[in-house]
């Protein structure tokens, strides 16, 4: 139980249990900080990440537990009292009501706000449609406008982004985290994309057979996962910082630590990044090859060898910490221990560019 | 052709059919959505008047009316075919709440909606066709009702002398002609109303819109 002058400085308090008939049981806390910040529920399909949203919003009754928001006890408060934006994972816009009577809805706003509400996320140009006539791209907007126009004070999103094909989703991601930073309205996103809990999270708890396995800010959990489950959620093992120096060719060259190295060009303007590469696309070599197509060859020496799994997980110190995942028959042949010289090869297709907003 | 039989009947369809939409809506709404374990004997009792024969529904009603002066008048008719005719209103209302996703209702909650708002706003107007269905129904069902109308109300022309207990006349006076025009009017009635709900059902004008987008994709 919190202190009271740890509940004085949390918005939300959510200490969730709820169990279901024949199916697996959630037990989750949640901790939310007053001001606008964005927490990701990181985790595999079926962990109870929707669930604890559902117990936040009201639509599901705890089996046991509290919920304080702002000081609000909201347990046993009925789901329509709760100031909350709920974004439902397929929309749920309503299929008998044109989009301009589906943002306003809720009824706060006048005819001029629900239309600068529109043009904010761009379906100005579609009020007089049918939800049905949109696109899944438009549909998200509308659905986020009509959350908007209530005039929420939590914001909860479910798979704001499954819904969409992946072209699409790289943009209205974009678009997403512009907009909740914008908005300074504190949210709550559900998410099994990393790519989405670097792009949109201050705060990330993963989850996992109804538990939460670690909390902490996104990069920190890439990097240091406390758990198995937790690694294998996540399934990136480097997340560092890079900025891009030079771009060419479709080819990025990107300062990271104290060494370079090329990435596939992710275009734009932005120059600093989060540089995310998987374990199991490093490669390791003893001496360089003459000849690769591999682009990044990186001379380093093992700091760290640990067990993970089938693999072995060995961690290198190339200028900034890589993490390679390589079989342990590898690991015997190399003869790799630690202060092993190395070389750590990957494409530059292998290294992941997420856009980094934060600097 | 008894016109003021006509006139009785049409009177006690519409009367009925109106008092039925007043206790089918709040009814199928609880049966729909209700979670109480023991729903499926209140869904029994309701179901009650498509086997019971008319005769032991009307005997009943009739004993109950009797104690309120009730019997052979008019108002007694109205609650003895508002009972008998409840399943007709009160199924295709359920099938239609029930067919509303879940996901629409706690949108509406979560846009601040109660639950009287969320069921004038989302569920209604998606279960429009089987709200109209309940009702031109039920009103059709009470234009035929024969049984219980001669239990309960008898026979007195200008109260309680529908056209079907006016045909049965009719035709135990062997006043062919007279029978044969009035069962053609109901028929033809009959067959109108019922053309209006399955052209209803095939949702021709429901989502209009939705539809024409679908076809132009």
């Amino acid at each position: 139980m919190d202190s009271i002058e740890e509940c004085g400085s949390l918005l939300l308090i959510a200490d969730i249990e709820k169990r279901f008939k024949g199916r697996l049981s959630v037990e989750a806390s949640v901790r939310i900080p007053h001001g606008p910040s964005t927490t990701i529920l990181f985790g595999p399909s079926g962990a109870g990440k929707t669930t604890v949203l559902r117990c936040i919003a009201g639509l599901e009754k705890l089996t046991a537990g509290r919920i304080i928001f702002n000081g609000q006890d909201w347990t046993n408060m009925p789901p329509h009292k709760r100031p909350i934006g709920y974004l439902f994972q397929d929309y749920a816009l309503f299929p008998h009501l044109r989009v301009s009577e589906n943002i306003g809805y809720a009824g706060k706003q006048s005819r001029e706000s629900i239309k600068s509400i529109a043009s904010m996320l761009k379906v100005d140009d579609v009020l007089d449609h049918w939800p049905s006539e949109l696109s899944g791209g438009q549909q998200q907007r509308v659905a986020l406008a009509r959350v908007l126009a209530r005039e929420p004070r939590l914001l909860l999103l479910d798979e704001p982004l499954s819904a969409l094909d992946a072209a699409t989703r790289d943009h209205v991601r974009a678009e997403l985290a512009q907009v909740l930073r914008n908005l300074g309205i504190p949210a709550i996103v559900v998410s099994h994309d990393w790519v989405d809990a670097l792009t949109l999270g201050d705060q990330m708890l993963v989850m996992s057979g109804g538990r939460v396995l670690q909390v902490g800010a996104p990069p920190e959990v890439f990097k240091r996962p406390q758990h198995p489950e937790v690694a294998s959620a996540v399934g990136v093992e480097t997340v560092v910082t890079g900025r891009i120096r030079r771009r060419e060719a479709g080819v990025a060259l990107l300062d990271i630590g104290s060494t370079q190295l090329v990435a596939a060009d992710p275009g734009g303007d932005a120059l600093d990044f989060y540089v995310c590469i998987r374990g199991e696309d490093v490669t390791l070599e003893k001496g360089r090859a003459e000849q690769s197509s591999a682009r990044n060859h990186l001379r380093g020496t093992v700091s760290q060898i640990s067990v993970a799994g089938v693999l072995t997980k060995v961690t290198i110190d190339a200028g900034f910490e890589l993490v390679a995942l390589v079989t342990r028959q590898a690991t015997a042949d190399l003869e790799l221990s630690t202060g092993t010289e190395i070389f750590a090869v990957f494409k530059a297709s292998a290294v992941h560019l997420i856009p980094n907003a934060r600097i | 052709m008894n016109w003021e039989a006509l006139n009785t009947t049409l009177e006690l369809a519409s009367t009925t059919s109106v008092i039925l939409m007043g206790i089918a809506l709040p009814l199928s709404y609880w049966l729909a959505f209700s979670e109480w374990r023991w729903k499926f004997f209140i869904e029994a009792v309701v179901a009650l008047p498509l086997v019971l024969p008319p005769t032991v529904l009307g005997f009943y009603v009739l004993i109950a009316m009797g104690r309120f002066g009730l019997a052979f008048t008019f108002r007694g008719l109205v609650i003895a075919s508002v009972l008998y005719s409840l399943p007709f209103a009160v199924q295709p209302i359920v099938a239609a709440f029930g067919a509303v996703e879940r996901k629409y209702i706690e949108a509406s909650w979560m846009l601040g909606s109660s639950n009287l708002q969320t069921f004038f706003r989302v569920i209604i107007p998606q279960s429009w066709a089987g709200v109209v269905t309940g009702f031109v129904l039920s009103f059709a069902h009470t234009l035929g009702e024969f049984g219980v109308v001669l239990m309960v109300g008898g026979n007195i022309p200008g109260v309680t002398r529908t056209l079907s207990i006016d045909i049965y006349d009719q035709v135990q006076a062997l006043n062919y002609s007279s029978a044969t025009l009035t069962s053609a009017t109901l028929l033809v009635i009959s067959f109108v109303i019922l053309s209006i709900i399955y052209g209803l059902n095939r949702r021709v004008w429901f989502f209009a819109a939705d539809r024409r987008h679908r076809e132009a994709v």
